[in-house]
């Protein structure tokens, strides 16, 4: 007897600041203006996607000590762009990146909360942990956090959040006119956190959300970001969009709930993908490699090589072959405000890699970044696309996908016209909305569900 | 003339919330919102002023009380004022900012947002807070204890966190110009989204906090969206000569205003700013009603429901939409170019602004019939000012 379908999750992620957003092509609109963001959230609405998701930059990039500049730059604040799409949407989930190292619990809690609100009910926030000094010379603190302490705060961080969200219980608000009783209770919103970092008390001002709590995302993959998803988490972006280590992550993660006491199905994997959809599937192979050439220009292919080679390419030719000499290892980076440099943690052994490669295939710098870096995840028809996201799913790979498109803001529309139909007639994703809230979507508990329990016990 | 409207919970009495008018029950909703600022909207207003605070609202300036008779809690008004912005069209929408606590990099990007999200009608409202428990909030810094903030202990507080609020709008003034307004060029031929040479670094350093700057977010339609503040006395109105575009004060009469408006425009021309528009409204608390009779009644009926008679900080006003409109008249006699408005309650005293006032004041030829601009900047009158930065990489290349 086989066992039920799984229901796939979707997700929407707004292209942004990488060279995965191709902004060169004449389809390609603003990244900035709110009639991008409007479009882009209808169309995930229009195909009942769980949410969509907005990163976060609090520095502009820097390469060579100069702002980088051969990527999208510049994005709008994501609190205020999701507040604004809860007035064009009425499900979609509105999933936010907020910092944990640059911004205080309080003020965190009050915009969730009021998101939370302003939304019915749609609101999520994918918690991380920038830490660095680069980045904190924009902010009051500046970068006062060391790396090691990055998790520690980040979970008392979220741990004191959640104290403000529950420290109004959701009946407190009478408004009985004929009383004169606005508040049930003088202390309503009370709260003491004291911690190592943070020493806060007296009372949060924004009552209880239709949420609750928002839903909690995080987004980090070392085995501390793993255990923190794994203790506190709704769901968790991974980057494994390919079966076998997609599935190694899912059974990894999902294999550290029980020890929190909680079950598998408390915390949805989520990797995002990329996708390029033809009419067929060798129209879309030909697309894919077209999109891949945009997206990786000579200049951007040295500057991506520079990534590990870390120093000054720029005396290279993107067509020719690779550096000979051996990147520099240093504290110091040539690139800053990017995560992506921490993947490449033996700069040495990488070059070293690549260059084989490059001479076992014939390529080119250029053709190497094209080849090695961030392929599309899904290319084909439609028919072919839907199968395999079905597949991954079935297979314990994922438990859906947040697609990133490559245009903004219509990237989105081919995968809603001619993917979500396929994947509703399969009966693996739902035909329509069947909740108001963001936790509906995405089958999580309300937290409330539990607090007659947790309050009898305290 | 202008008007803007001032929004806080259910009105600005604080038994407002027990009108018949009144939604309490509908306060930390987005339609209740939207219907205010659509109503206001209806008005021609200017603008609107969202309230807010980092910590329960309270009958006392610097310390919480423990009532459970008046409306507590609020929405982060920055969000709300995104929520409510596409669903108008022309109105500004100008939420409160605390300097005190926050961030000068957040608020510069949410609210140069709040610009893109309304398409140019975003200003902001900076304030300050003295309130120890607002600092417990935060943890992050102790507010020595004061016992009113026209004290005579409270004099070295007051000015530090009056030029820690002057120095936060200047970094975020800085940030919104760390763009050039033509940075992004997407430049096919060398494969480069944005000239580089057109985003700055901001560097401030001050006594407060320093910033490096460049915003993340690309200079807002408007420039630099309008900054307001309210003030009350010489250290706050310093603040609104350094960098203000709209203050609000609270003048008791055409001659107290005449008296405010001198000082404050000696405090721009010792800010360097004297040939700069500032507005300034006067701020006045409104019950309108068919008759002046009515208006107080509703007022002592509102007082008795509270416990005692109402006293703020601005004059109230008790009479029809013609009354008010004469002291408007007055006080713009006094060199007043606006007011704000605080309706006493807002679902009843919000529709007499729009629908009583506002006819009476375009009889009389003194407010718009009409929206005459797309920014709040439009709406103002004020010009869309010149990237200090552009100006500079312009006079550096004039040189050469």
């Amino acid at each position: 007897m086989s066992k039920p379908l799984k229901q796939i999750h979707l997700a929407a992620h707004f292209p942004g600041v990488n060279n995965t957003t191709v902004w060169s092509d004449p389809a390609a609109g603003s990244h900035i203006e709110f009639s991008s963001f409007a479009h882009f959230a209808r169309t995930a609405e229009r195909a009942k996607f769980d949410f969509l998701f907005l990163a976060e930059g609090l520095r502009l990039r820097e390469q060579g000590g100069r702002i980088y500049d051969l990527d999208v730059v510049g994005r709008p604040d994501t609190f205020t762009v999701l507040a604004a799409l809860a007035a064009v949407t009425d499900r979609l989930g509105l999933t936010g990146t907020i910092n944990s190292t640059f911004n205080e619990p309080y003020e965190v809690a009050r915009q969730f909360a009021s998101l939370d609100h302003l939304s019915g009910g749609r609101s999520a926030w994918n918690v991380v942990t920038s830490w660095d000094a680069f980045t904190g010379e924009n902010f009051r603190r500046g970068g006062f956090l060391p790396q090691e302490e990055r998790y520690s705060r980040a979970k008392e961080f979220l741990a004191t959040a959640h104290e403000l969200f529950d420290s109004w219980r959701g009946d407190e608000i009478l408004a009985d006119r004929a009383t004169g009783a606005f508040l049930r209770d003088a202390r309503a919103g009370a709260f003491v956190h004291r911690g190592q970092h943070f020493d806060i008390h007296g009372r949060f001002n924004v009552p209880r959300s239709p949420q609750g709590r928002p839903v909690i995302f995080q987004a980090g993959d070392s085995d501390e970001g793993r255990e923190f998803a794994a203790a506190g988490a709704d769901a968790i972006f991974s980057r494994y969009s390919h079966l076998e280590e997609g599935q190694a992550f899912y059974a990894d993660v999902k294999g550290r709930l029980a020890k929190y006491g909680r079950r598998p199905d408390q915390l949805l994997i989520l990797p995002a993908a990329t996708f390029v959809l033809g009419d067929t599937d060798a129209e879309a192979d030909e697309l894919a490699r077209e999109v891949r050439r945009q997206q990786v220009s000579g200049a951007t292919a040295l500057k991506h090589l520079e990534f590990v080679w870390n120093r000054d390419l720029s005396g290279y030719d993107p067509e020719g072959p690779l550096p000979d000499i051996d990147p520099l290892v240093s504290e110091e980076h040539i690139s800053r405000g990017r995560a992506q440099v921490r993947m490449y943690r033996d700069p040495v052994a990488i070059a070293r890699e690549w260059r084989e490669l490059a001479e076992a295939n014939k390529w080119s710098i250029r053709d190497l970044v094209i080849n090695t870096g961030n392929r599309q995840t899904f290319v084909g028809a439609p028919a072919t696309v839907a199968r395999t996201i079905n597949e991954f799913v079935q297979a314990d790979a994922s438990d859906g996908f947040i697609l990133v498109p490559h245009i903004t803001p219509g990237g989105l529309d081919p995968f809603a016209d001619k993917v979500v139909p396929l994947l509703q007639e399969q009966g693996v994703f739902r035909a329509d909305y069947e909740g108001t809230t963001l936790r509906d979507h995405l089958g999580l508990a309300h937290p409330d569900a539990t607090a007659p329990a947790e309050r009898a016990a305290s | 003339m202008h008007l803007a409207a001032a929004l806080d919970g259910t009105g600005w009495h604080p038994a407002s919330w027990r009108e018949p008018v009144a939604r309490p029950g509908e306060l930390f909703t987005a339609g209740y919102w939207a219907d205010q600022v659509a109503e206001a909207e209806r008005g021609l207003l200017d603008f609107v002023t969202i309230e807010d605070g980092l910590g329960p609202q309270s009958s006392h300036l610097l310390e919480p009380d423990d009532r459970t008779d008046q409306v507590r809690g609020r929405l982060d008004a920055v969000l709300v004022a995104s929520r409510v912005a596409p669903l108008t069209r022309h109105i500004g929408l100008v939420p409160t900012v605390v300097a005190t606590h926050t961030e000068p990099f957040h608020i510069s990007k949410a609210i140069a947002t709040l610009d893109y999200v309304s398409t140019g009608r975003a200003g902001l409202r900076v304030r300050i807070t003295a309130r120890p428990d607002e600092a417990d909030h935060f943890g992050r810094r102790g507010v020595e204890r004061i016992r009113a903030y026209d004290s005579p202990d409270a004099r070295g507080l007051v000015t530090d966190l009056f030029d820690e609020a002057a120095d936060y709008v200047e970094v975020v003034r800085r940030l919104w110009d760390s763009w050039e307004d033509d940075a992004e060029i997407r430049d096919r031929a060398t494969g480069r989204f944005v000239d580089r040479d057109k985003l700055h670094y901001i560097d401030f350093e001050g006594r407060f906090f320093s910033v490096k700057g460049p915003s993340i977010t690309p200079r807002p339609p408007q420039g630099q969206p309008p900054v307001t503040a309210l003030a009350h006395d010489t250290v706050p109105y310093r603040l609104l000569a350094r960098q203000a575009d709209v203050g609000y004060v609270t003048p008791r009469d055409a001659e107290h205003a005449r008296a405010i408006l001198a000082e404050i425009r000696a405090e721009q021309e010792s800010a360097g700013r004297a040939g700069e528009t500032l507005h300034v409204f006067g701020d006045l608390l409104v019950f309108l009603d068919d008759s002046r009779g009515e208006a107080e009644a509703r007022r002592q009926r509102l007082d008795a429901l509270a416990g005692e008679p109402y006293t703020g900080d601005a004059s109230v006003f008790t009479g029809t939409a013609a009354q008010l409109a004469d002291v408007l008249e007055e006080l713009a006699g006094a060199g007043l170019t606006g007011f704000r408005l605080r309706p006493a309650v807002t679902g009843h005293d919000l529709p007499r602004i729009s629908r009583d006032l506002v006819p009476e004041l375009q009889r009389r030829d003194r407010f718009r019939t009409a929206y005459e601009a797309d920014t709040l900047r439009g709406l103002l009158g004020l010009a869309r000012p010149a990237n200090r930065y552009a100006a500079a990489t312009a006079a550096a290349a004039t040189a050469v």
